[in-house]
C-alpha cells in the first residue's frame, strides 16, 4: 500500500491534544451527582476517539491506555454508575497523562511507564470498586481481514460443506450472496449448488428479497475461522451450518437440519478469482506536512478565509479597471484614474486587515486552561476560588497570544497564592470566603487590554518596602508613592512570600513576567488597594506585524516612532533645559524632569540645528519611564509593516526594527524602551526609579 | 473505483480512510458528523458507506437507519468502524441495517482488503 500513514501524524497529535482540551473543559464544567448527558457523551467520544486513532497510528500504549479510560466513561455513559468528584479528579488526572503519553509520542521520547501505569491503576481501581463491572479484556480481537490464511491444524478434514439460506430480508443489509460465494471461492476450489425451491411464482415475487439457499463444497483444507469470518456479517441474517468434509468417500454427509432439497439444481460455479476493480494506484503525491512539530500551524475559521477571498476578488476587479491606462491615458479620463486610485488604497487596506485577522485567535485559548488550573491550586491551598472570565471572544496575535500565555499563569497563580487569602481569614474580614478571581479582556484603543482582578488581601505597602530596602532596589529615605511601591513587584529578583511555595515559585516572577510582556510590545501595571485586592492590567498591541508609527526626520534621515509611546510633541523653551552632572539635558516639563536624547548624535547623523528651539521634542513612554527625542521634524502618521532587523541584518541597539516607506526608501523603527533606559541619568533617581 | 462516503468525526482517522481508498483508486468523499453525511448522500449517489459510530449531531446507527430508509440507499453496503470492545454497537448498528463492520484500529490494508470484498 502506498499510503505514507505518517503524513497524517500532524493531525492526528492536533486533533488528540484538542479533545485532550476539550475533555478537560467538560470535566470542569461537570456537576459530580448530576451529570449533564451530553456533557458525558463528549468526554466519552473524546476518549473513544483517541483510542480509535492511536490505536489505528500504531501508538498502541496510548489505546490502551485509554482503554480503561473509555471502559469507565462507557459505564458513566450507560448510567450504569454515577460520577463521583474522586471519578473527575482520576479523569482529569488521566487526561494529564495522556497529554504527557501524546507528548512524548509526538517528541519520540519513551513514555513515563511509571505515572501511566499508576494512573491506569487508579482507574482501574474505580472500575473494580463497582460490583460487577470489571474492565473488559484489553486485548484487541483480530480484525476481520487481518485473520492468518493457512491450513487446518486437522490432517484429516479436507475440506467443507456449508449450507447457506439467508433470510428474506439479506439483501436489505446491503450483502449480496454472491459476494459471499465469491469470496469462499477465493479460499479454495469451490462447488455452488443453488436451491430454487422457495422461489416464489413470478406475480408474486418481491425483488427486493432473497428466496434462493446455497449448499457449497468448499474442496480446500482451510481454518474453520477463515469460513466464519466470511460470514461474519451476516449470521445473524441467515441459517448457516458447517461441517467439515473428512475424506474423499464422505462428500456426502449426513443430511443436516438445513439440506437442500433431492431436487436442487446445480448452477454454474462462481469463478474462483472474482473480478478486481481496479489496482491499487500510487497515492496521489500530497504536499507533505512539515515534519518538524513545531512548525506550527494554525486553524482559521472558513469565513475569514472566504473574506480574503471575496477581497482578493475585489482586488482583480480593480487591477483590470486600472489595466485600462496601459494603453494610453488623455486628462479627460483623469477621474476614472483617481477612482480607480481609490479603490485601489481601499482593497488593500481591507485586505491588510483580513490577512492580519488571519493570525488572530481568540485570547479563550489562553484562559481555557484558567479553570482546571485554578481548581487545582484551590485544592492545593485550601482556598475558595470563583473564577470568573469575560471577554474570552477577544482576539489577539497568535505570537503575542503564545508568548502571553505563561505570564498569565503567573499573574494567575500569584493571585491565588499572595492576593487571595484562605475562607478563615476572609470571613474574619468580613468577604465572602469563596474569593473571586477575575480575568477580562477586551480592545482598547488599537490594544489588547487584559486584566487579571482579585479581591483578596492587596499588596503590602510595608512589606513590599522592607523587602526592597533590604534588597538595596530603593533607599531608606526614598518617598514613594503607593503606585511606585507596587511597581516594585516587577523588580528582578523581588520576592515577599513568606516561603518559597511551590505554587507561585521562587520569585523569579514578576520581572519575567513584565520582560515578556514588553518583547511583545506590551506593558504590564499594577493597582493594589491594601485589603480589597489587586488588579494587574497588560496592555498589548493587536498584532506583531504592522505598527502605526509617527515619522520624524532628523537631518536626512527619517525614522518611525511608534504611536502608542508618544505621548505629545513640543517645542522647547530653553528655560525648561538644565543640564545634569554636565552631561544629561533634563526637561522640566510640569513636575518632572525628562531627560533629553538627541538622536542625531546617538545615531551619528547631521541635524538641521543642534539648538533645542529649533527643533521638537517628542515626549515618549517606555518601560515606565520618560523620555523627550529631539527631532527636526514630524512628517506624517502611517501604519508601517515592520521588517526584522535581526533577520535581514543584526540587532541595533535603539532600534527594534526597520520599515520600507511609500518611495521605498529604508526608515528605522525606534526602540523607545531602550532610548528610554539609555537617556536615564545614572546614579540620579529618576522619575520611578523603581521600575527598573 | 467506487464512490466513498468516509464519516467520522476525528479528521484524522477520517483523512486516514480517505487518503487510503484514494490510493486504492476509489473516489471519496468526507463527513464529520452523521448530519453532514445524510445532506450529502442525499445530494448525490455514493456507491459504499463507511461510517464511524460515535460521533456528535448525529452518530453513525442513526445515520444507518436515515440511509436505509432512503429508498436509493437501501442494498448500498454501510460499514461500521467499531472498536474491539463494541459488541453491543456492532448489534445495534446490525440492526439499523448496517451491512458489516471493520475493527478499529486497521491499517490501510485491511481497509483496501475490506472494501474490495464489499465492492464485490
Amino acid at each position: 500500500m502506498a499510503i505514507d500513514i505518517k503524513q497524517l501524524l500532524p493531525v492526528f497529535f492536533e486533533e488528540s491534544f484538542e479533545a485532550l482540551e476539550n475533555m478537560e473543559r467538560d470535566l470542569l464544567a461537570l456537576e459530580p451527582g448530576a451529570p449533564d448527558d451530553e456533557a458525558i457523551n463528549a468526554i466519552f467520544r473524546a476518549a473513544h476517539s483517541i483510542k480509535g486513532s492511536s490505536g489505528t497510528f500504531g501508538f498502541a500504549v496510548v489505546s490502551e491506555y485509554t482503554h480503561v479510560l473509555e471502559t469507565l466513561l462507557d459505564l458513566i455513559r450507560d448510567g450504569k454508575r454515577g460520577i463521583s468528584a474522586a471519578d473527575v479528579d482520576a479523569l482529569l488526572e488521566s487526561v494529564d497523562v495522556l497529554r504527557e503519553m501524546l507528548q512524548a509520542v509526538q517528541d519520540d521520547q519513551p513514555v513515563d511507564a511509571a505515572r501511566t501505569g499508576a494512573s491506569m491503576k487508579r482507574l482501574e481501581g474505580l472500575l473494580a470498586a463497582d460490583p460487577g463491572t470489571a474492565a473488559r479484556p484489553t486485548a484487541p480481537t483480530a480484525a476481520v481481514a487481518d485473520a492468518p490464511a493457512g491450513p487446518s491444524n486437522d490432517p484429516a478434514i479436507e475440506g467443507w460443506r456449508i449450507v447457506f439460506k439467508p433470510h428474506p430480508h439479506l439483501l436489505r443489509t446491503g450483502n449480496e450472496p454472491l459476494r459471499l460465494i465469491r469470496e469462499l471461492a477465493d479460499l479454495g476450489p469451490c462447488e455452488v449448488v443453488c436451491d430454487i425451491a422457495e422461489l416464489p411464482a413470478l406475480d408474486s415475487l418481491d425483488a427486493e428479497e432473497v428466496f434462493l439457499s446455497w449448499v457449497l463444497h468448499l474442496r480446500a483444507p482451510v481454518e474453520r475461522a477463515l469460513i466464519d469470518d466470511v460470514f461474519a456479517w451476516v449470521e445473524d441474517d441467515c441459517d448457516f451450518a458447517i461441517v467439515a468434509l473428512v475424506s474423499e468417500s464422505a462428500a456426502e454427509p449426513s443430511p443436516g437440519e438445513l439440506s437442500p432439497p433431492p431436487e436442487a439444481t446445480p448452477v454454474a460455479a462462481v469463478p474462483s478469482a472474482p473480478a478486481v476493480s481496479a489496482e491499487p494506484a500510487e497515492a496521489a503525491p500530497r504536499e507533505r506536512r512539515a515534519a518538524s512539530t513545531d512548525a506550527g500551524s494554525i486553524r482559521v475559521a472558513i469565513d475569514k478565509i472566504d473574506d480574503l477571498i471575496n477581497k482578493v476578488g475585489e482586488l482583480v476587479i480593480t487591477q483590470s479597471m486600472l489595466g485600462q491606462f496601459r494603453d494610453g491615458f488623455d486628462a479627460s479620463q483623469l477621474t476614472r484614474l483617481q477612482d480607480g486610485l481609490a479603490q485601489l488604497e481601499r482593497n488593500t487596506r481591507e485586505l491588510q486587515e483580513s490577512v492580519m485577522q488571519i493570525r488572530m485567535l481568540p485570547i479563550s485559548f489562553s484562559f481555557n486552561r484558567f479553570p482546571r488550573l485554578v481548581r487545582d491550586l484551590c485544592q492545593k491551598l485550601g482556598k475558595q476560588v470563583e473564577l470568573k472570565m469575560t471577554g474570552e471572544h477577544t482576539e489577539l496575535d497568535k505570537t503575542v497570544l503564545e508568548k502571553i500565555g505563561d505570564p498569565l499563569v503567573h499573574l494567575v497563580r500569584n493571585a491565588l497564592d499572595h492576593g487571595l487569602e484562605l475562607p478563615e481569614v476572609r470571613a474574619a474580614a468580613g468577604k465572602p470566603e469563596a474569593g473571586l478571581l477575575h480575568l477580562d479582556a477586551r480592545h482598547q484603543g488599537g490594544n489588547i487590554v487584559i486584566e487579571v482582578r482579585d479581591d483578596g488581601a492587596g499588596l503590602n505597602r510595608d512589606r513590599i518596602l522592607k523587602r526592597a530596602i533590604e534588597r538595596g532596589l530603593v533607599g531608606e529615605s526614598d518617598l514613594l508613592t503607593d503606585d511606585q511601591v507596587n511597581h516594585l513587584i516587577f523588580a528582578p529578583g523581588f520576592s515577599t512570600a513568606e516561603s518559597v511555595s511551590d505554587v507561585s515559585g521562587r520569585g523569579v516572577g514578576m520581572d519575567v513576567v513584565r520582560r515578556n510582556i514588553e518583547e511583545v510590545g506590551g506593558s504590564v501595571e499594577v493597582r493594589s488597594r491594601q485589603g480589597h485586592g489587586s488588579t494587574i492590567t497588560i496592555r498589548l498591541p493587536l498584532t506583531l506585524a504592522i505598527l502605526d508609527g509617527q515619522l520624524v526626520r532628523v537631518g536626512r534621515e527619517v525614522y518611525v516612532v511608534p504611536i502608542v509611546s508618544i505621548l505629545e510633541s513640543l517645542q522647547v523653551r530653553s528655560s525648561s533645559v538644565s543640564a545634569v552632572a554636565g552631561r544629561t539635558e533634563l526637561y522640566k516639563l510640569r513636575d518632572d524632569y525628562v531627560p533629553i536624547v538627541r538622536l542625531d548624535a546617538l545615531f551619528g547623523v547631521r541635524g538641521d540645528s543642534q539648538r533645542l528651539e529649533e527643533g521638537l521634542l517628542v515626549m515618549v513612554e517606555g518601560d515606565g519611564a520618560k523620555a523627550g527625542l529631539f527631532v527636526d521634524e514630524l512628517l506624517s502618521q502611517q501604519q508601517v509593516v515592520i521588517k526584522s532587523l535581526e533577520t535581514n541584518f543584526r540587532r541595533v541597539p535603539g532600534l527594534s526594527g526597520a520599515t520600507i516607506l511609500g518611495d521605498g526608501t529604508v526608515a528605522m523603527i525606534l526602540d523607545v524602551a531602550a532610548l528610554v533606559r539609555r537617556a536615564r541619568p545614572q546614579g540620579a533617581p529618576s522619575a520611578e526609579p523603581m521600575a527598573a | 473505483m467506487a464512490n466513498i462516503l468516509a464519516v467520522d468525526d476525528s479528521a484524522s482517522m477520517r483523512q486516514m480512510v480517505s487518503f487510503t481508498l484514494k490510493g486504492a483508486g476509489h473516489a471519496v468523499v468526507e463527513a464529520a458528523d452523521g448530519a453532514q453525511a445524510l445532506e450529502i448522500a442525499k445530494k448525490r449517489g455514493v456507491d459504499l458507506v463507511v461510517t464511524d459510530v460515535n460521533m456528535p449531531k448525529m452518530d453513525g446507527i442513526s445515520l444507518i437507519k436515515e440511509l436505509r430508509a432512503l429508498p436509493t440507499y437501501k442494498f448500498t453496503p454501510i460499514l461500521m468502524l467499531t472498536t474491539e470492545s463494541g459488541a453491543a454497537k456492532k448489534q445495534e448498528g446490525k440492526a439499523a441495517g448496517a451491512t458489516g463492520w471493520i475493527v478499529k484500529p486497521f491499517d490501510p490494508d485491511q481497509l483496501v482488503a475490506t472494501i474490495k470484498k464489499v465492492l464485490g
